[in-house]
């Protein structure tokens, strides 16, 4: 399984991208974050606020940094 | 009001329990540093987490929603509006600029927004709020809409559209073409609950990375506050010099990463003889004038219209320094 963070390397985006990893910790799952850097991709993906977390591509939240508990509640909802 | 029993319990630490002098410098310079440290962190503190909560109602996509169905003028007025409360870090100024485009908001209301919304940004208001009092920052909060408003309706009368970077059409018609293959993102859903809990983790993140700065320049403060004597600033900044307001602005440019240190100073700036005009000018080219997001602007804007866009800013926030400065030495 994958998740996918969506930024440019802004304080936020890195924010996100460690919350991420201690969710996934927390679960103790075997679940990969993909980076996504690029701004043309972000744009596609219809963004217009960053960062971005998707599960399996999936858009979860837009502009702002989700808590733990709210990356776990998700990662959780498609296992 | 809840600070005026901070100022008794402040001035009962610092003159009786620490047993300075009211009347001395250090005395006086302890007492600041106490009292506006604590206020302004109470402020912070409370502010932060009921516009955090507020505002997860309020999206960018219902934002483009409503500005889209928008003419000129009022689309001008509501983009600024939306803007204060609606606050982006500078590495979302592309994403929110092509989506905006895309969707069909005008070029001069993407502008009104694009300007309103870090110039009038909680943290300025907070912070003036508490160390200056309301009619100062209602000063800032009107002539910030009000600079917003014209200088994106000029720009959407000057019709330079075609001054846009190429590479914004070449991604509007990429984003159309996912959109068609079936990317679509909906609004996202969470509970009161969850609302609250992401708004008191961001207070506290936000808190964690701006108190460093505002607690220094408090102390900062204070020092000028306790020793300085009170006419210190006017020989080079008060009414006497007509370059003050441009210098002002021109210093205020490259301070944006610093805005939340920024403001404590300014506020005992006053006090030592600057003008307000000049004050105030100062604060709207560091909040607005920013120039890391100049740099990322200019992915999506072409040299002619990036340059209009930061002229026009800097022309209008010297007239709204030097009209107040005028109208209260009146």
């Amino acid at each position: 399984m994958k998740v996918q963070v969506y930024g440019t390397g802004c304080g936020n985006c890195q924010a996100l991208e460690k919350t991420a990893k201690k969710a996934i910790e927390d679960l103790g799952v075997n679940v990969e974050v993909e980076k996504i850097e690029d701004m043309d991709k972000i744009l596609e993906a219809g963004l217009l606020s960053v960062p971005g977390f998707a599960v399996e591509g999936e858009m979860k939240s837009m502009g702002r940094v989700p808590s733990v508990e709210e990356i776990k509640k998700w990662i959780k909802a498609k296992m | 009001m809840v600070p005026d029993i901070l100022q008794e319990g402040v001035n009962y630490l610092t003159y009786v329990l620490m047993g300075l002098d009211p009347t001395s410098a250090l005395g006086s310079a302890v007492n600041f540093f106490i009292y506006d440290t604590i206020k302004i962190l109470i402020l912070l503190t409370v502010i932060i987490f009921a516009i955090a909560f507020f505002r997860s109602y309020i999206s960018p996509i219902k934002v483009r929603k409503a500005l889209a169905k928008r003419n000129e003028y009022i689309g001008n007025v509501a983009a600024a509006l939306v803007g204060i409360i609606t606050p982006f870090c500078s590495c979302s100024a592309v994403p929110l600029f092509i989506g905006f485009v895309e969707s069909g908001v005008p070029l001069g209301v993407t502008f009104s927004f694009l300007i309103a919304s870090p110039m009038v940004n909680e943290i300025a208001i907070i912070l003036l709020w508490g160390m200056l009092g309301w009619q100062i920052t209602a000063l800032y909060i009107i002539s910030g809409l009000i600079i917003a408003i014209i200088a994106g309706i000029i720009i959407g009368k000057l019709k330079l559209e075609g001054e846009v970077e190429s590479y914004v059409y070449e991604m509007i018609d990429k984003i159309k073409a996912a959109e068609k293959a079936g990317v679509t993102l909906e609004e996202e859903k969470q509970t009161p609950k969850e609302r609250f809990l992401s708004s008191r983790d961001y207070t506290f993140d936000l808190l964690k990375k701006i108190s460093p700065y505002v607690v220094i320049a408090i102390g900062i403060g204070a020092i000028i506050h306790g020793y300085a004597p009170a006419d210190f600033l006017i020989t080079y900044a008060g009414p006497g010099n007509p370059l003050a307001v441009p210098i002002a602005v021109l210093i205020g440019v490259p301070l944006y990463s610093n805005a939340a240190g920024i403001i404590p100073l300014v506020a005992v700036f006053i006090e030592k003889g600057i003008p307000i005009g000049t004050a105030l000018a100062f604060m709207m080219a560091v909040t607005a004038l920013s120039l890391p997001e100049m740099i990322i602007l200019r992915k999506v804007l072409k040299p002619k219209l990036l340059a209009i866009f930061i002229g026009i800013l800097a022309v209008s926030i010297t007239a709204i320094g030097y009209l107040f400065n005028a109208i209260i030495y009146l």
